[in-house]
């Protein structure tokens, strides 16, 4: 499950990071071209393939920052509905 | 595929035609020489329950679907730009605090939005920062259970009597947004006037002197003013605009359809003069291509579908380019008539121009959405 998530992710973020091979770990937002209309669309993105909605609470860079994060926030929050 | 109107659809549309036909258009020219709003007609607005249009119904809204609200605007932007800026800067106030706000925030404000008590009103314009929006010079500083704002905003629709302001201010190096009420201590108002266009939108410039908000007022995460709150607001307000400006541009036609079939000169019709005819094609093509470019924005809205932020920076940028050929033309058509304040084709005009200025520039639109077509090549 975790490989697909990422794999879904890199594939969004392909479309806005041509040219640029990113890492699972790799900082998105050092990369320097990241903007609020990323942002927002990166938002809409995990909600409508993952099925959650991104909340007040989970506005924190440090779920945004990498593949890896953004993977770790979509499991998180699956699994939270999941329960739920 | 199927691009139609639902038979809901077609109802409600029918209403908003009939209640701006009546209520909003046989004004509209007096409100824009006046720069004014009457409170009457927002209670009427109210009562239509159009300031609720985005609110959920379990705050007193409508919670309508996406394509309808842009119905709506359509039909209030063929009647008057500066009621369908209401429309806009309220509707983006709801959204913002339904999309982010917590639940204290939504108990608050919601069902008072919804009901039209209190309006809401989008600050981040400034007197130095416009497209330029990271940079905005207001700050805000935590102290004790409170945020203290200094700074100025400007150009700012309906401030001039709304009680809810969504505010953008620099905090701690980025920008995060905050509700602040009309009888914030630190808070004032002053009336803009001699505005071009949208003149009954009653604009105001905002000052905040050490103005004091209490700390649970900040929405949308610390620092994610512009990447939660005012991305997805503005969202909102593109569209809305985009839509009123398939109204500027239908309200441009119908004028001119009408001048042309009535006037004669040389002997014949103005409708029957190949020139005229040439800018008619134009204008109904472009407000039918404009028209289904808006659909397809609300659409891609009501799905989720993350697209629907540059489908609608493509609609807007469409839309009010076209209005602002659509009111050239159609005084091109009138003549000297068209010059006329006789005639609503000079505040057609006035308005659609500040449409390729407000929710985001016709330059930085043509600048951003160059860019997505590297995105989606498609």
């Amino acid at each position: 499950m975790a490989a697909e998530i990422k794999t879904s992710v890199r594939a969004f973020l392909a479309r806005f990071f041509q040219n640029v091979d990113l890492a699972d770990d790799q900082d998105i937002f050092a990369l320097g071209f990241v903007n609020s209309l990323f942002a927002m669309q990166m938002v809409l993105f995990v909600e409508k393939e993952f099925g959650f909605t991104v909340e007040d609470d989970d506005l924190n860079m440090d779920n945004f920052r990498s593949i890896n994060a953004i993977a770790g926030l979509i499991e998180r929050k699956t699994t939270a509905e999941t329960a739920a | 595929m199927k691009i139609e109107l639902t038979p809901q659809q077609k109802i409600e549309q029918a209403t908003f035609r009939d209640f701006v036909q009546e209520e909003i258009i046989p004004h509209a020219d007096r409100f824009d020489q006046e720069e004014y709003t009457p409170p009457d007609l927002i209670e009427k607005i109210a009562r239509q329950g159009y300031l609720g249009a985005l609110a959920p119904l379990d705050s007193g809204g409508i919670s309508m679907d996406m394509v309808t609200f842009g119905l709506l605007n359509e039909e209030f932007g063929r009647g008057c730009s500066s009621l369908r800026s209401l429309l806009t800067v309220h509707s983006m106030v709801i959204y913002a605090i339904q999309r982010w706000g917590n639940k204290q925030h939504k108990a608050t404000w919601l069902p008072r939005l919804a009901a039209g008590e209190i309006i809401g009103a989008f600050a981040l314009s400034e007197p130095n920062v416009g497209s330029d929006a990271k940079n905005i010079e207001t700050t805000a500083e935590l102290q004790g259970d409170s945020y203290i704002l200094n700074g100025r905003k400007k150009w700012i629709t309906y401030g001039q009597i709304a009680d809810l302001y969504l505010v953008f201010a620099q905090c701690d190096g980025r920008v995060s947004a905050f509700l602040v009420e009309r009888n914030a201590p630190g808070f004032d108002t002053r009336p803009l006037k001699g505005i071009t266009g949208t003149r009954a939108s009653m604009i105001a410039e905002l000052f905040f002197r050490d103005c004091r908000v209490p700390k649970e007022q900040l929405i949308g995460g610390k620092g994610f003013g512009l990447a939660s709150v005012a991305t997805s607001a503005l969202d909102i307000g593109r569209y809305s605009v985009a839509c009123g400006c398939v109204g500027i541009a239908q309200a441009c036609l119908d004028a001119s359809l009408r001048y042309a079939g009535e006037r004669k000169q040389f002997n014949a019709y103005l409708k029957d003069h190949q020139l005229i005819q040439q800018m008619l094609t134009d204008m109904l093509t472009n407000v039918k291509a404009a028209r289904l470019l808006c659909y397809n924005a609300g659409y891609l809205k009501e799905v989720g579908a993350p697209n629907t932020i540059m489908e609608t920076w493509i609609a807007k940028y469409f839309a009010s380019t076209r209005a602002v050929k659509a009111a050239n033309d159609a005084i091109q058509i009138h003549g000297a008539n068209g010059c006329s304040s006789e005639y609503s084709l000079l505040r057609y005009w006035r308005d659609a121009k500040v449409m390729e200025i407000i929710e985001g520039s016709t330059q930085i639109q043509q600048i951003t959405i160059a860019n997505y077509g590297y995105q989606h090549p498609t």
